[in-house]
């Protein structure tokens, strides 16, 4: 791509070093820990499936029934209850609901349960690659069919069956992506729910059947529509990897996922979630899943001219940790946002050279593009304004994912046709300007330039800053979004376990070893 | 003084309308727009625009005229329960002024209730429906203790950070268990002497002002509260302790 802003090389390249070295002694951390989800994810991508009575998850019963022994690994206990019960994984699911105790099981020969893990990392790999197939042979098949950026609608009404007709008439209309919400605060639960749900508040469980429901529901679009429809969901939260685990299974295509999110806008414990992290990221990667970084986050909090910094300082420092994790960059959807002060004069360009700015940096990365959100009021006509500027400076910079704003946004969850108005908006600017971006180079000294260089050199100081003192320090400081979360507080610390010197976990060692790790 | 809505002379009642029926686009579908309109109670009904949404659903813009008219004159507004509600913004520039140093504010859902939804709602940064929770009030200094937190523990914390107001949610309701709980924290604070130390609120979806008033706290909030009603509360309240004290 030929650049328009006439970055510094040197001055990007510096970035990524800062970053690097920012992240570093972070995955050192991370390396030597595990935590109850990431335990659980790994029971998951072995089978471990259902819940007991109570509604308790199958995965949770077991990592609970190993308290002080989680060092070793859960799947060690798992897979030894399998061999010494001699059944199916289903067989042993039922078993450990009606109330088996996996941890009352004397251990058997380490080399029969290796042996025994390795089938169960065999059908897992097979299961998720099939999936990889089918997205990359459907993609083929309807190549050129999907928008530039890819539309992105969200659907949000707490019941997974009135969610695949609100994601069906969606697609039906344009969308290119659909992202079931979650309910309030499921990112708070240490559990991941079983079953089809039909309660939710301002969204939907993300359970493992909801997100088959909704997968098969897309699929028939798919066909009739000749277009791959992305379906996305939210491995953020205290259960981060278990999510991703569920979305490679059932062939998600798209996952929120970013610890910084969680850290500073949910008070999740860093130590945990950096862990959680990175085991959700490699799950990610093997399954040719999308990441969505939350970046577009600090500018709800923070001024988006004054902070812009901060976005590009965690692109680079998200895709360090995406790298560290086996993403390639095709797979990093590091996030952006459309935020500044409508009122604010010549902001529309402050906009452009952020999002080009971005756009050049990560040539390769699918940018997901957020909408405004911040300055949107029940003023529904200023408010399709407002989007109709964002659409226009989303395919003008060539982001790759664009979330629709709502002209509905701030008043309720969107009505379906508030939802139509925004990908028939969305629809008519993209195509009134397709070629706008190839006719127009930007003034070498000009507004958007200047900005996008002072933008960068900020972020090289800001990461300068970083390194010196460290990541995590930073964001007890409250360097990221003007929030301080001290290192030991937050939620999900307590799940948090140094990995034992008999480590076990083939599944972790099959993604090391097929992701070059 | 009666009114009607102006579109571009007076008195003629214009109003704009749009919606969606579950039914396909085409001239059934916007014969039955114009049909809903007119039983809403509009004359000269212009359906003036109708699309597709998806196979059975459609999407009009109509346009009506009202002889329905209001009384302007004879309105009288219903003032808010308490006083103005700030914004987060005023919020901030009020305890700068008023109070000239931070705001501490602790919150927990207490006893057996694992529920942080309400406590979350108020607290969190993101807060909840577009409105941002007690965290992100650069002049509250907020600390959320999460969930199944026992109330001793909540008074202790309260007393360590020297807060100014304790927020005590509870969810889950069945067989009343909320009632006892927040009555024995009352009596806890009581018991330690520290009951008119702190403004004490209690919340959650089936908590409302009197009921909280009733069991010994300063103040209730239900459904459809959000921070900036909390926060209202607290500022309001330690202006008033200041200005007696």
């Amino acid at each position: 791509m030929e650049s328009k802003l006439a970055l510094s090389q040197e001055r990007i390249q510096k970035a990524r070093e800062l970053a690097t070295s920012i992240v570093g002694p972070v995955l050192d951390f991370v390396d030597l820990h595990t935590t109850v989800t990431v335990e659980r994810a790994t029971l998951r991508l072995a089978g471990a499936d259902g819940a007991d009575a109570d509604g308790v998850p199958v995965p949770n019963l077991v990592v609970d029934q190993l308290k002080g022994r989680l060092e070793d690994g859960a799947l060690l206990y798992y897979v030894n209850a399998l061999v010494k019960t001699g059944g199916t994984v289903a067989d042993l699911n039922a078993r450990i609901a009606g109330g088996l105790d996996v941890a009352a099981l004397p251990l058997g020969d380490r080399g029969t349960l290796e042996a025994k893990a390795a089938e169960l990392v065999e059908t897992f790999q097979r299961r998720v690659k099939a999936n990889r197939a089918h997205r990359e042979a459907k993609q083929k098949q309807f190549e050129g069919r999907n928008h530039s950026p890819l539309l992105y609608v969200i659907v949000a009404t707490g019941n997974i069956h009135e969610d695949t007709k609100q994601a069906v008439a969606a697609a039906e209309q344009g969308a290119d992506v659909v992202a079931v919400i979650r309910t309030t605060a499921q990112s708070l639960l240490d559990y991941v729910p079983y079953g089809a749900t039909t309660e939710g508040f301002g969204g939907t469980y993300a359970t493992q059947e909801n997100f088959r429901i909704m997968r098969a529901a897309l699929d028939e679009v798919v066909e009739r529509e000749g277009r791959y429809i992305l379906l996305t969901n939210y491995a953020s939260g205290l259960c981060m990897p278990e999510i991703a685990a569920m979305g490679a299974l059932e062939r998600l295509d798209m996952m929120l996922n970013d610890s910084m999110y969680g850290i500073l806008f949910r008070d999740i414990n860093m130590y945990r979630t950096f862990v959680d992290q990175k085991f959700s990221r490699m799950i990610n990667a093997f399954a040719g899943i999308i990441i969505n970084t939350g970046e577009d986050n600090y500018l709800t909090t923070s001024d988006a001219v004054e902070k812009a910094y901060t976005v590009l300082a965690s692109q680079f420092l998200n895709e360090r940790f995406a790298y560290a994790a086996g993403l390639p960059p095709r797979l990093m959807g590091l996030g952006h946002a459309f935020e500044m002060n409508p009122t604010l004069h010549n902001g529309f360009l402050l906009e452009v050279a952020q999002a080009q700015m971005a756009r050049e940096i990560f040539p390769e990365a699918p940018l997901k593009y957020m909408p405004p959100t911040k300055f949107m009021t029940g003023d529904i006509f200023k408010g399709l304004a407002m989007n109709s500027m964002f659409n226009f400076a989303s395919k003008l910079t060539g982001q790759g994912i664009h979330l629709l704003g709502m002209l509905t946004e701030a008043i309720h969850t969107p009505f379906m046709m508030d939802r139509f108005l925004a990908l028939d908006n969305a629809k008519h600017v993209m195509n009134t300007m397709e070629g706008l971006a190839d006719e127009i180079e930007f003034r070498k000294d000009g507004v958007i330039a200047n900005r996008a260089k002072e933008v960068l050199e900020e972020t090289v100081v800001f990461l300068e800053e970083i390194d010196g003192v460290g990541l995590m320090p930073a964001i007890e400081q409250g360097r990221f979004a003007d929030i301080k979360r001290p290192a030991d507080l937050g939620k999900g610390l307590d799940g948090l376990q140094k990995k034992g010197p008999g480590y076990f976990n083939p599944f972790e060692d099959f993604l090391k070893a097929e992701l070059g790790l | 003084m009666i009114i009607r809505p102006y579109g571009d002379t007076l008195d003629d009642g214009a109003v704009q309308l749009s919606f969606t029926l579950p039914v396909p686009d085409g001239p059934k579908g916007r014969e039955a727009a114009r049909l809903f309109v007119e039983k809403l109670g509009f004359k000269h009904v212009d359906v003036v625009h109708s699309t597709a949404l998806s196979s059975g659903f459609s999407m009009y813009v109509a346009y009506g005229k009202t002889e329905t008219s209001v009384d302007y004159a004879a309105i009288q507004v219903e003032e808010a329960t308490g006083a103005k509600v700030y914004t987060m913004d005023e919020a901030n520039a009020v305890i700068r002024e008023k109070l000239g140093r931070k705001v501490v504010v602790v919150g927990a859902c207490t006893g057996f209730d694992a529920h942080t939804v309400g406590i979350d709602a108020i607290m969190n940064m993101k807060g909840y429906n577009h409105h941002f929770g007690l965290e992100r009030y650069p002049e509250l200094e907020t600390f959320n203790l999460g969930a199944q937190v026992p109330n001793e523990k909540l008074i202790d914390y309260a007393v360590k950070v020297n807060a100014d107001a304790i927020l005590v949610s509870q969810v889950v309701t069945q067989k009343d268990v909320h009632i006892q709980n927040m009555t024995e924290f009352i009596e806890l604070l009581q018991a330690r002497g520290l009951r008119e130390r702190f403004i004490v609120c209690a919340g959650g979806t089936r908590i409302g002002n009197k009921l909280a008033v009733e069991l010994g706290y300063d103040g209730g909030f239900g459904k459809g509260s959000y921070a900036e009603h909390v926060a209202t509360f607290i500022i309001d309240r330690l202006i008033e302790r200041k200005t007696v004290h």
